[in-house]
């Protein structure tokens, strides 16, 4: 499209999406794509499976499950149990980051896996997966083992929950399965649910060794990609705040076993995780709240909320003097960069919460986010925890397991009382919330569930927007359309983006690739030979 | 080379049938080669004179990928080449993938050799998986024989393999030769049989009638030509091998809705 075309209007832009594809597609696309009313926001289609045929950012549920929640548990082998392929493509490529020393075992750099091969598909792999298990003790002494089934494992019907029993006997650690397979459910997050139910039922509650802390907390659903835990860490500790458990970044398993007993649970990525807060509270009483540490004003907000849930005058203070500190090292960063992107443009899809997050670190310099949208979030992420009872529960997310938690007989200690649940929420403090992305988002930008790959490229063709953020699978395409394109899975090869300096070295990375004129000073082969 | 495959509802007797038809060819100086197409490898015993065959799979898990030909084909009665392909223990791994990963491990280490007549492939039960679809898919049998008798749920399995082949001989060569029935001694059974093959579109290629010098052979390990040659049994296998070797019907079956089989039930079974 030229320059001296208008640009068409969001409305203009999804009825041309939606006419191009065959009818049925158009008409099952069109409600993945809303233009936005944050007023209002209307009803979104998400977490239904793709249409076939149609090129997808998504991922598998063992991806989901071995990838983004359980691997970075730093001190347990991870055994994937399947070809090697799937291990292989799951051995560090999200980048998560772990911490070494005082004899803390690390094992996340290395790639486990049964390497399954065709005889042990015909005559199944248990005994394989027992050997595995064998092995890995004898050699890494690891804290747990937890064992991953792919696609074919289900085909075969190999028995992995009875191989990790039988494991668990026999080297005396925990080990335990899932049944993560990749073809389950819709996208990757089939497998978050997986394993929030795998390790609320193995291994939270393991360790009763109570926590002697008056302000302790678990963060959930922060996987230290590029090292954001450390950052977020930092902060924490500055503010001496208590970490005892973070899902599942830079964590060890005997975190997670004892995070039963802190006081508090805040939740990063609600997607991925809220299951786990859902399910801690009505078995154990902590009650838990969304934060976002993604911005540096956000942080702020969050370690306010966080303070004030504590309602303790020094934690309080320290925690202001804090944010004042080190907001005072970012401001001055912002405002120069500020100076040069305010106004700019950008494109966010990806994840099922970094979509929305990191529209905060777009908005503190002066930045718009045009549209954005998840691959694998559900309703509530774009519309809001409000409208749950509304979601329809069909045949694929049946498939999942979902755990009806009661209270614990004897460790149940609701760390507040309904009454002051009630009062708190009164005084505008909300618990378990969650208002979605799209309450956030300006009036007339474009949302879109699980974004094609030719829907992505018309809208980059047609609104140009200054940066554009996905994952590896879109980079490269988006990058040759000459727009520069963030991941925001893997950060490419920088970080930390959470927390104060996190947000720093995010301002100065946009403002970086922004302003590099790179793909104006050549000219590439294709753009330089007639056809 | 004619490539058959012969499927059928389990226990019909399908390996027994295989076994003494191939006998008939042999004997008659045809080169067949058996492929058992069932993890409990029990497709060429009256042929080799009991057990005594090393499945394919076996051999491969033993001895890894350097495998000999002769480990895995025994030469049987009247020169007749058995293979195995075996499988797992009931409830495990995937028996399906086994018989893919066997017939072509047969390939590459060339057992279908240009003087072969023919090859036989005895497959468990229906078709149950892509894996047991396999010898009718990618040409390895284009011809198929349905064994069954007069009983509902065999007819209703012969209804269902034939869907099978439907389905791969659009894409294919495959097609279906006609109907064996076995008999079960069930009332108007071959008229019965030969309605369903006519609803098919096929012909009831022969009926073997019921004889305990089956079961007498069996029990030798032999087949009836080999155990009992003169028998009348002996010669109805004789028949059925030279039906097949002269046939000349290859059909895409059109099979029946559950309806129409019902009603053919019906009309031959009970009401006569």
């Amino acid at each position: 499209m030229s320059e001296r075309e208008p640009i068409p209007s969001p409305e203009a832009f999804r009825d041309e999406v939606v006419k191009s594809y065959p009818g049925k597609v158009g008409k099952k696309r069109a409600k993945h794509i809303l233009v936005n009313d944050p007023e209002v926001p209307a009803e979104i289609e998400a977490n239904v499976r793709t249409i076939p045929g149609i090129i997808s950012q998504r991922g598998c549920c063992y991806a989901g499950c071995k990838g983004v929640v359980m691997g970075p548990i730093k001190d347990m082998v991870h055994i994937v149990h399947g070809p090697i392929g799937c291990s292989y493509y799951a051995w560090l490529s999200r980048r998560n980051q772990a911490a070494t020393g005082d004899g803390i075992a690390n094992f996340i750099h290395y790639a486990f896996s049964t390497d399954m091969q065709e005889e042990d598909i015909v005559f199944g792999g248990e005994k394989k997966l027992a050997q595995a298990c064998r092995e890995a003790y004898a050699l890494l002494k690891p804290t747990a083992i937890g064992l991953y089934s792919t696609c074919p494992v289900g085909l075969i019907g190999d028995d992995v929950h009875a191989v990790a029993r039988q494991m668990k006997e026999e080297l005396g650690i925990n080990v335990f399965g899932f049944s993560c397979e990749g073809y389950k459910g819709v996208s990757q997050s089939a497998g978050h649910h997986i394993a929030n139910n795998g390790l609320f039922k193995n291994v939270v509650g393991e360790n009763d060794t109570p926590v002697d802390h008056p302000f302790s907390i678990n963060l959930l659903g922060e996987y230290n990609i590029g090292g954001d835990a450390f950052e977020i860490e930092r902060i924490l500790e500055l503010c001496g705040i208590h970490l005892v458990a973070t899902f599942s970044g830079n964590v060890k398993y005997d975190d997670i076993a004892q995070s039963h007993n802190a006081k508090l649970n805040v939740v990063m990525c609600h997607r991925s995780i809220n299951y786990m807060a859902e399910m801690m509270e009505s078995k154990f009483g902590i009650p838990w709240f969304k934060v976002n540490f993604i911005g540096a004003d956000s942080t702020a907000k969050s370690l306010r909320k966080i303070a004030e849930y504590f309602g303790n005058e020094d934690l309080t203070a320290r925690v202001e003097a804090v944010i004042a500190d080190e907001l005072a090292k970012v401001v001055s960063v912002r405002a120069d960069v500020a100076s040069r992107l305010a106004g700019k443009t950008a494109m966010l899809f990806v994840g099922g919460s970094r979509a929305h997050h990191y529209q905060d670190l777009f908005s503190e310099v002066g930045m718009t986010s045009v549209a954005a949208g998840y691959e694998f979030a559900h309703r509530d992420d774009y519309e809001g925890r409000r409208v749950l009872p509304t979601i329809k529960v069909d045949a694929d997310t049946r498939n999942i397991e979902e755990l009806h938690i009661t209270a614990d007989d004897t460790r149940y200690s609701p760390r507040r009382t309904p009454e002051e649940l009630a009062a708190a929420e009164k005084k505008g403090f909300n618990w378990r919330d969650y208002d979605g992305m799209m309450s956030q988002m300006k009036k007339g930008t474009l949302v879109i569930d699980d974004i094609s790959h030719f829907e992505m490229e018309k809208l980059i063709a047609t609104y140009k927007p200054d940066i554009f953020c996905s994952g590896v699978k879109d980079k490269y395409v988006v990058e040759k359309m000459g727009v520069p394109c963030k991941q925001l899975h893997s950060y490419d090869y920088g970080g930390p983006y959470a927390g104060f300096i996190g947000a720093t070295n995010f301002y100065q990375e946009i403002d970086r690739m922004i302003g590099k004129r790179i793909s104006k000073l050549i000219s590439p082969p294709w753009k330089q030979q007639s056809a | 080379m004619r490539k058959i495959a012969i499927y059928g509802k389990g226990g019909i007797g399908k390996s027994t049938t295989t076994q003494n038809t191939v006998a008939g060819l042999a004997e008659w100086g045809k080169k067949v080669m058996v492929v058992g197409c069932d993890p409990k490898a029990d497709s060429t015993r009256l042929l080799l004179g009991g057990l005594a065959q090393k499945t394919v799979l076996d051999t491969l898990r033993d001895e890894g990928e350097d495998v000999e030909l002769d480990e895995i084909l025994k030469p049987g009665y009247a020169k007749t080449a058995c293979v195995e392909s075996g499988g797992p223990e009931p409830g495990v791994g995937c028996a399906g993938r086994g018989i893919i990963t066997s017939i072509n491990m047969l390939e590459q280490l060339g057992a279908y050799t240009p003087d072969l007549d023919y090859t036989f492939y005895d497959v468990l039960g229906d078709v149950v998986c892509g894996g047991f679809a396999m010898p009718i898919r990618d040409g390895k049998a284009e011809e198929i024989y349905i064994v069954v008798s007069g009983e509902m749920m065999a007819m209703y399995a012969a209804n269902n393999i034939c869907k099978g082949i439907v389905k791969f001989a659009q894409s294919g060569k495959v097609r279906l030769g006609g109907l064996i029935c076995n008999s079960r001694k069930c009332d108007n059974e071959k008229e019965l049989i030969e309605a369903l093959a006519a609803k098919l579109g096929t012909q009831m290629i022969h009926f073997v009638p019921r004889d305990n010098v089956v079961q007498h052979a069996e029990l030798n390990r032999k087949t009836v030509i080999e155990y009992a040659p003169t028998a009348a049994q002996a010669d109805e296998y004789r028949t059925l091998a030279r039906k097949i070797d002269a046939n000349k019907m290859f059909v895409i079956p059109t099979p029946l809705t559950m309806e129409d089989l019902e009603e053919l039930l019906v009309k031959y079974g009970l009401a006569a």
